[in-house]
C-alpha cells in the first residue's frame, strides 16, 4: 500500500482559527508547516462565529482590563477552569485582536476610530471585538490570507483518520484525500492539533459536519488524556423552525443589542430567576437592561445577558411548562425596540445583517417587525484535550492542541466571545511550542506498519458493502440518544441507559457498509466520522455520569446543587485496558494573587 | 409534506456525467440542500455535495439551481416551481470532481497571486491606528464575501472564453478593490490590476453582481472604481493630450 508521504516540522490539523494561527506562528518561528483540513481553506466552523472576540481592550469602557475579564472567566466557568489559562487568556488577548488589524482585519469602529467593542453575556462590560455579525468570517479571512503568504502547505479537503506514535511520542498522521479517496501519510516532529468541536454527536446543534470530535478521539486513541468532557454549552437562543434549520445559531448579538426573552404569556421569565452571585450585576428591571445595552455605564445588564447555561435552562423551564411557542420554543424580540428608537429597523439590519438576512430568507420572518422563536442547540464542547497551560501540549509528547478540541480555559460552562479569542491566544502559542519542539527533536519515524493497519481499517466499510448499516441511520439514532438522554437537564439512570445504548450503537458502527469508488464518497465519510463521534459521545456521557452536581453547562436534575467536592476537580478520560477510564484529577490550588483578583471583583 | 422530483449532474466512471432522477418528499421551510441530503441519507450514498454552515456563512454549497448559480442551502423549497422536475448541477466554470463537487483550486493560486496587505506604519505608539467608521463600511461591504465563487461561475469571461490564466474574476476584483480601498494599505496593485489580472476585459453586464448571495455591488462599488483607477493612471493623460491636441 504505498502512498506520498509528506514530512514536515510541525503538521497541523485543522483550519479554523486556532489552527491557522498556529500555522502563522509557526512557519514565522522558521520551521516548515504542513495544515490538514477536510473543507476548503477558509470554509472551517471558525468562519460562522457571530458576536465577537472577547478581549479587553477597554475602547467602549475604561474600566475594562485583564482582571475583570480574568474574573468573569472563572465566575462563568464555575471555578473549575484552569486558572492559568484563564489567566493567559485575559492577559494576551487584547495583543492578539490588535494584531489581526495589521494584518488586514477590518473592525467596528467606535467614534474615536478605534475598535468598538459590544457586550456579552457573563462579561461585565463592553468586550467583544466586532464585525457586525459576522466576526468569523473576519477573523478567518485575515488569518487565512495571512498565512497563505508564508509558505505553509496546505492539504484541503483531507481527513485525519488516526496519528501515530514513536517510542510514545507524536510521528505522524494518516489522511485519506476527500477528493480521490487515497491515502497519505504524514510525517512530522510536532502535531497541533486544531480540529474544534463536537456538534455533531446531537440532533440539535450549531455545528457543521466537521463537528465530529475528530481531534479529541484521535488523541484518545493514542493515549492522551481528556478532561471536562461532561460540559457540553447548549446555547439558548437557536433556530427552531422550520424543521430543516433547527438547530442554526442565533446570536447573542441580538440580545445584547437589546432583544428580549418573553413565553407565551408575554411575560419576560428571565426578570424571575436571577441566580444570587449575579443578582448585584443584574439589571432591576427592563427600563435599567435597556440603558446597558445602549451603553450607559451606570446601568446593569439585562437578566437576557445572564451566562448562556442559565438562560438555556430557563428557556428549556418555559416549553417544558407549556409556556412556549408554537414551534417549542420562546420568543426572542428585537422588533419592540422600536418603541424606543426612532429608525430600529434600519439599525437592526446595521447591527445585526446576517440575522436579518437569516430569518428572512430561511423562516419568512423579518426580525424587525416580529419576534424570532428560539429555543436551545448544542454549540460547544468545554471539554477536551488535557493541555499543558503555557504550551499546549497534551500528555502525550509533541502532541499539541489549541482551540475548541483542546480543554481548560472555560471550566463548566464559556462566556460567549471566548472561543474567538482563546483561538487567537492559544494557537499561537501551540504554533510557537511546537516549532520550538521540533527544532529541539530529531525527526520521529513512521512506521509503514502502523499506516496499513489504520488503512485496512478505515476500508473496511467497502468491504461490507450496500448490505451493511446504513452509516446515516447509525449516525442519526446515535445523535437521537445522545439530545434525548445526555442534553440539558440530565440524571443518572437516563444517562447510564445511553451509555448501554452507545455499545449497541458501536456494534452496529462496526458493521457500517458502503458501496462504490472512493472518490469523494460521503457514505465512507460518515461510517468513518462514527467512530470519533462514538468516542467522544462515551466520554461526555460517562464524565456526565461521575460528576454528581450541577455546575454551568452540567445540569443534573438528580443532583440539581454544586456541591463542593467537586469544585477543585477536573473528570478525566483516558483508554485503560478495559476500556475507557474515568478518574477525577485535582485542579491546582489558585495562586493568592489571582484569588485576590477574582474576590476583588465579586461585588 | 408534499412530492417533488429532483434531476441531479452525477458523474459517470469515465468523467462524463448525465442527471439521475429522484423523487422525494419536500416538507415545510426545506431548502434545496436538505432535500439532496436526504436523496443522499435514503437514496444515493455516495452522492457528492460540499456544505458547511447551512446558513449561507461559508459560501460552500454553491450549484447551479434550474440553470442558476446560487446557493443550495439558501434556496427554499417553496420559491421553486415543484410542478416542474428541479435541477441541480454543479458549478459549469469549473472543471468538475463528482456530482455537485468542482475542483475551485483555481481561486486559491489567483488569491495567492494578488500583491498582500501592506499597513502604513501604526498612528499610535501601542501599534494601532484610528479610522473612522465611514471610512471602512465600503471596505466592509467587500469583506462580507464568503468566496463561494459563484460570481466566477456567472462570468462570461470565465465561463465562456475561459480566460483562466489572464483573468482574475470578480471574487478578486472585490478582494482587489478590498486592499486598494482599505485607509491603511500603503501598496499600489494598479499596475498588476492592468497587465496580469486582466481587468480590461470585464465589459460590465453585473451578471456578477446579480448573483452575489451577500448582495455585494461587485461591479459598481468594486469593478468600476479599479477599472478607473486603471484609466486615470494610464490613459487619462493621453485623453488630456488628445484634447489638447482637438481643441
Ligand atoms: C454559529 C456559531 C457562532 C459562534 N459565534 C461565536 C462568537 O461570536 N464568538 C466566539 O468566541 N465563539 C463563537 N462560536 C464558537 C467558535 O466559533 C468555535 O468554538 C471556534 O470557531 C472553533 O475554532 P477552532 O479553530 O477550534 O475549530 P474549527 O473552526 O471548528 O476548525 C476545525 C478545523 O479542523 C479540521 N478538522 C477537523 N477534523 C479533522 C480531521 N479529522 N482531519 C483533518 N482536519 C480536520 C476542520 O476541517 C477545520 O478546518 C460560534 C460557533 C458557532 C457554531
Ligand atoms: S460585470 Fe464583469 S466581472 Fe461581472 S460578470 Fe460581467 S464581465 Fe464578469
Ligand atoms: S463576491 Fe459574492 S458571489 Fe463572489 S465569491 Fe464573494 S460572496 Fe460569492
Ligand atoms: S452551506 Fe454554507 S453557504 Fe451553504
Amino acid at each position: 500500500m504505498a502512498h506520498d508521504t509528506y514530512t514536515y516540522d510541525v503538521l497541523i490539523i485543522g483550519a479554523g482559527g486556532a489552527g491557522l494561527r498556529a500555522a502563522i506562528e509557526a512557519a514565522n518561528a522558521g520551521v516548515s508547516v504542513g495544515l490538514i483540513c477536510k473543507s476548503l481553506l477558509g470554509k472551517a466552523h471558525t468562519v460562522m462565529a457571530e458576536g465577537g472576540m472577547a478581549a479587553a481592550l477597554s475602547h467602549n469602557d475604561d474600566r475594562d482590563n485583564w482582571k475583570v475579564h480574568f474574573a468573569d472567566t472563572m465566575r462563568g466557568g464555575q471555578y473549575v477552569n484552569n486558572w492559568r489559562m484563564a489567566e493567559i487568556h485575559a492577559k494576551e488577548a487584547p495583543d492578539r485582536v490588535r494584531e489581526l488589524e495589521a494584518w488586514g482585519a477590518v473592525f467596528d469602529r467606535t467614534p474615536d476610530g478605534r475598535i468598538n467593542q459590544r457586550n456579552f453575556g457573563g462579561h461585565r462590560y463592553p468586550r467583544l471585538a466586532h464585525v457586525g455579525d459576522r466576526t468569523g468570517l473576519e477573523l478567518i479571512r485575515t488569518l487565512q490570507d495571512h498565512t497563505i503568504h508564508l509558505g505553509v502547505t496546505v492539504h484541503m479537503e483531507h481527513t485525519v483518520v488516526d496519528l501515530v506514535l514513536d517510542g510514545g511520542r507524536a510521528a505522524g498522521a494518516l489522511a485519506y484525500d476527500r477528493q480521490s479517496g487515497r491515502f497519505h501519510a504524514f510525517a512530522a516532529k510536532a502535531i497541533i492539533l486544531a480540529t474544534g468541536g463536537i456538534g455533531r454527536a446531537y440532533s440539535v446543534t450549531s455545528n457543521s459536519w466537521e463537528g465530529t470530535g475528530d481531534g479529541h478521539a484521535l488523541a484518545y486513541r493514542v493515549g492522551a488524556e481528556l478532561i471536562d468532557m461532561e460540559f457540553v454549552q447548549f446555547h439558548p437562543t437557536g433556530m427552531v423552525w422550520p424543521p430543516s434549520v433547527k438547530g442554526i445559531l442565533v446570536t447573542e448579538g441580538v440580545r445584547g443589542e437589546g432583544g428580549i426573552l418573553k413565553n407565551s404569556d408575554g411575560r419576560r421569565f428571565m426578570f424571575d430567576d436571577i441566580p444570587d452571585n449575579y443578582k448585584p450585576q443584574t439589571a432591576s428591571d427592563a427600563e435599567e437592561g435597556w440603558r446597558y445595552t445602549q451603553g450607559d455605564k451606570s446601568a446593569r445588564r439585562p437578566p437576557e445577558l445572564l451566562t448562556r447555561d442559565h438562560v438555556a435552562r430557563c428557556i428549556n423551564r418555559e416549553v417544558k411548562a407549556g409556556r412556549g411557542s408554537p414551534h417549542g420554543g420562546v420568543f426572542l424580540d428585537i422588533a419592540w425596540i422600536k418603541e424606543k428608537l426612532p429608525n430600529a429597523a434600519e439599525h437592526i439590519k446595521r447591527k445585526l445583517p446576517s440575522m436579518y438576512h437569516q430569518f428572512m430568507q430561511l423562516a419568512n420572518l423579518d426580525i424587525t417587525k416580529e419576534p424570532m422563536e428560539v429555543g436551545p442547540t448544542t454549540h460547544y464542547v468545554m471539554g477536551g484535550v488535557r493541555v499543558d497551560a503555557d504550551s499546549q501540549m497534551s500528555t502525550v509528547p509533541g502532541l499539541f492542541a489549541a482551540g475548541e478540541c483542546a480543554s481548560g480555559i472555560n471550566g463548566a460552562n464559556r462566556l460567549g466571545g471566548n472561543s474567538l479569542s482563546d483561538l487567537i491566544v492559544f494557537g499561537k502559542r501551540a504554533g510557537e511550542y511546537a516549532a520550538e519542539y521540533a527544532r529541539k527533536n530529531p525527526a520521529a519515524r513512521v512506521s509503514d506498519e502502523a499506516l496499513a493497519r489504520v488503512e485496512r481499517t478505515a476500508l473496511e466499510p467497502f468491504e461490507r458493502g450496500a448490505s451493511g448499516e446504513n452509516p446515516y441511520m447509525v449516525q442519526k439514532d446515535l445523535q437521537q440518544v445522545m439530545q434525548a438522554l445526555v442534553g440539558i437537564v440530565r440524571q443518572e439512570s437516563e444517562m447510564r441507559e445511553a451509555v448501554q445504548t452507545l455499545q449497541q450503537l458501536k456494534a452496529r458502527a462496526a458493521r457500517a457498509g458502503v458501496s462504490g469508488g472512493r472518490d469523494y464518497h460521503a457514505g465512507w465519510h460518515t461510517a468513518l466520522d462514527l467512530r470519533n463521534l462514538l468516542t467522544v459521545s462515551e466520554a461526555i456521557a460517562l464524565s456526565a455520569i461521575e460528576r454528581r452536581e450541577s455546575r454551568g453547562g452540567h445540569f443534573r436534575e438528580d443532583y440539581p446543587d454544586k456541591a463542593a467536592e467537586f469544585s477543585t476537580i477536573n473528570m478525566m478520560v483516558k483508554e485503560g485496558a478495559g476500556g475507557m477510564q474515568v478518574t477525577r484529577v485535582p485542579i491546582p490550588p489558585i495562586p493568592d494573587e489571582l484569588t485576590q483578583v477574582i474576590e476583588e471583583q465579586k461585588s | 409534506m408534499s412530492a417533488a422530483t429532483f434531476k441531479i449532474w452525477r458523474t459517470l466512471p469515465g468523467g462524463d456525467g448525465t442527471f439521475q432522477t429522484f423523487h422525494t418528499e419536500v416538507a415545510d421551510g426545506m431548502v434545496v440542500l436538505d432535500v439532496v441530503h436526504k436523496v443522499q441519507a435514503e437514496q444515493a450514498p455516495d452522492l457528492a455535495v460540499r456544505w458547511n454552515c447551512k446558513a449561507g456563512k461559508c459560501g460552500s454549497c454553491s450549484a447551479e439551481i434550474n440553470g442558476t448559480p446560487r446557493l443550495m442551502c439558501m434556496t427554499r423549497m417553496d420559491e421553486l416551481n415543484l410542478w416542474e422536475p428541479v435541477t441541480v448541477e454543479p458549478m459549469r466554470a469549473f472543471p468538475p470532481i463528482k456530482d455537485l463537487v468542482t475542483d475551485v483550486s483555481w481561486n486559491f493560486r489567483v488569491k495567492k497571486g494578488i500583491t498582500k496587505f501592506t499597513p502604513r506604519t501604526p498612528d499610535a505608539p501601542d501599534g494601532t491606528w484610528r479610522m473612522a467608521q465611514r471610512d471602512v463600511d465600503r471596505v466592509q461591504e467587500f469583506r462580507k464575501c464568503i468566496e463561494c465563487f459563484l460570481c466566477q461561475d456567472v462570468c462570461h469571461v470565465l465561463r465562456d472564453h475561459g480566460k483562466f490564466d489572464e483573468f482574475i474574476g470578480p471574487r478578486f476584483f472585490v478582494y482587489t478593490a478590498n486592499l486598494e480601498m482599505n485607509p491603511l494599505d500603503t501598496a499600489d496593485r494598479v499596475p498588476e490590476l492592468k497587465h496580469d489580472k486582466g481587468i480590461g476585459y470585464c465589459n460590465i453586464t453585473k451578471c456578477c453582481t446579480t448573483v452575489c448571495p451577500e448582495h455585494i455591488h461587485i461591479t459598481d462599488n468594486a469593478i468600476i472604481p479599479l477599472k478607473e483607477r486603471v484609466v486615470s493612471r494610464y490613459y487619462d493623460p493621453i485623453t488630456r493630450l488628445l484634447r489638447v491636441f482637438t481643441s
